[in-house]
């Protein structure tokens, strides 16, 4: 890897004072960024340029930093979470881009994922399609049985364990043409069908959890696949396509 | 919306086959493959099954677009989708759109042609006679024929009536049936010296939207219906691609050896 260097860049990044305004494009100079500092160190650092000219530093949701928490977003230059695939935002490095160039910045864009500010958008839609079968029922009684003394085979495991790193940061939503949430939506209900301990309510979760999704205003799946190439954690369209199985399973049974 | 795809596949490759006479059998057989086509009641329940097919793909393409649509009111100023996605994929509105324009027309052209038009022309045949050429109609009986000179055909007391049947008017009985000419009809399409080549440019264009279409969407039926698959997928896509570009390949090579190559 060639040694740090500063660059300079343009930014043109969405601002929107709130929910109900009506946002705009505006354009920032940023100058002496190095290119070891990450995206949103980057951020941070037109903030402060920005606060320190007296002007509201731009909203921008991150919070672990360290690619697990599916909390930063961000579409930049066209794609969620930037350039690179299989990475959220916050391990995207400015090494990644060139002195002069010109960074997009723009919140994701979806009826389901409404503006609150700047580059902030509110994400509950996933948590009410979770809320409506999203979880498996444990009787927490006391004689709770130990999840190891379950037998699963190993190839269900992994699918599962698979399914199951979705950290629903929103991208596929962000990315799909029709705003679909179906690799969101596919990879929660494949985690809990492959395992026995989730077969028992498998019928009414699907069901359950696509009317939800429906409701909260997402596009259809129309299998452009854009979502698995731009999911950070790589989930597969192998869910989108186990979920229309169980759905078809459900609806028919 | 997976479903109707697949079956208007099958319908596809079913038509392929009928058509491709046009360039490998005579006339005769392809004019009594028409007559099949349209009387058989088998393949007429299928024909009506192929009409409700398309239009619920269309209608159903239509609802689904719209939904797409709306829920993203407000675009990217800068997207990239190339990089995530194939232009088919993106596409399917527009490409099913222009496609269901083909077929409207093309049914206008044939399709109406061949059910409702009175002056459907029938199948003739030349004769030597005494140094003379002489046209006589064929009929589904194998070594009848009427002459298709009116005032000849009219001392022998018949008439044709609904289009193709050979009346015998004073006993009022059908003594043949004769062939709608569709070869004919299709010949003169694409050879027509003002449209013709037109038509064939037309048509060519349109078997390559087709095979656009189905690019994305043989494959992504499976994947709708749920299946999916690291074993069989890789061979759904195989077969889905070849599909894709030999069947409207196939088609488009009908009117272009028409057009060019048929004396």
């Amino acid at each position: 890897m060639s040694a740090a260097k500063n660059i300079n860049i343009t930014l043109k990044i969405w601002r929107q004072k709130n929910a109900k305004a009506k946002g705009q494009i505006e354009t920032y100079k940023l100058d002496n960024v190095s290119t070891a500092s990450s995206f949103l160190e980057m951020l941070d650092q037109l903030n402060e340029q920005l606060i320190n000219s007296k002007k509201e530093p731009v909203a921008f949701d991150h919070d672990c930093r360290e690619g697990i928490c599916g909390m930063c977003s961000l579409y930049i230059n066209g794609r969620a979470h930037g350039p690179d695939t299989g990475t959220t935002t916050c391990q995207l490095h400015m090494r990644k881009f060139n002195d002069g160039d010109t960074i997009y910045i723009e919140p994701w864009r979806s009826k389901a994922f409404p503006v609150v500010k700047d580059l902030v958008v509110d994400r509950s839609a996933f948590d009410r399609i979770q809320q409506a079968g999203g979880f498996v029922s444990v009787n927490t009684s006391g004689r709770t049985i130990d999840a190891n003394a379950t037998p699963v085979p190993k190839h269900d495991a992994d699918r599962a364990f698979e399914a199951a790193a979705c950290i629903g940061c929103g991208a596929c939503v962000a990315t799909c043409k029709n705003g679909s949430a179906m690799l969101f939506v596919g990879a929660k209900v494949s985690q809990y069908a492959l395992l026995p301990q989730g077969k028992v309510e498998a019928t009414q979760r699907v069901l359950n959890m696509v009317r939800q999704m429906d409701e909260e205003g997402f596009g259809n799946c129309t299998n452009t696949g854009a979502c698995e190439v731009e999911c950070p954690k790589g989930i597969s369209l192998e869910n989108i396509a186990r979920m229309n199985r169980e759905y078809l399973k459900a609806s028919i049974i | 919306m997976a479903l109707t795809g697949l079956f208007l596949c099958l319908f596809l490759a079913g038509h392929l086959a009928g058509n491709l006479q046009l360039i490998f059998s005579d006339a005769s057989a392809f004019n009594k493959y028409a007559l099949f086509m349209t009387s058989n009641p088998a393949v007429k329940l299928l024909s009506y099954l192929t009409y409700i097919s398309i239009l619920f793909h269309a209608v159903d393409g239509f609802l689904l677009t719209y939904q797409n649509v709306k829920a993203r009111p407000i675009g990217y100023a800068k997207n990239n989708p190339s990089k995530n996605s194939s232009f088919s994929s993106r596409n399917m509105a527009v490409l099913g759109t222009l496609i269901l324009v083909f077929i409207v027309t093309h049914m206008v052209n044939f399709w109406a042609v061949m059910h409702f038009d009175e002056k459907m022309p029938l199948q003739t045949i030349s004769v030597n006679q005494m140094g003379a050429k002489i046209d006589y109609y064929i009929t589904t009986d194998t070594g009848k024929f009427f002459p298709t000179d009116s005032l000849q055909l009219n001392q022998m007391g018949i008439e044709i009536r609904n289009r193709t049947e050979f009346y015998n008017k004073e006993a009022n009985v059908i003594m043949g049936e004769g062939y709608k000419d569709l070869h004919k009809i299709t010949v003169a399409f694409f050879k027509d010296a003002k449209t013709g080549l037109i038509a064939t440019i037309a048509y060519v264009l349109a078997m390559f939207v087709l095979a656009f279409h189905l690019l994305h969407g043989f494959q992504s039926a499976f994947q709708s219906l749920g299946l999916n698959n690291p074993k069989y997928t890789p061979a759904i896509k195989g077969f889905g691609k070849a599909f894709a570009i030999i069947v409207p390949l196939l088609f488009a090579a009908i009117p272009v050896y028409i057009h060019f190559f048929l004396k």
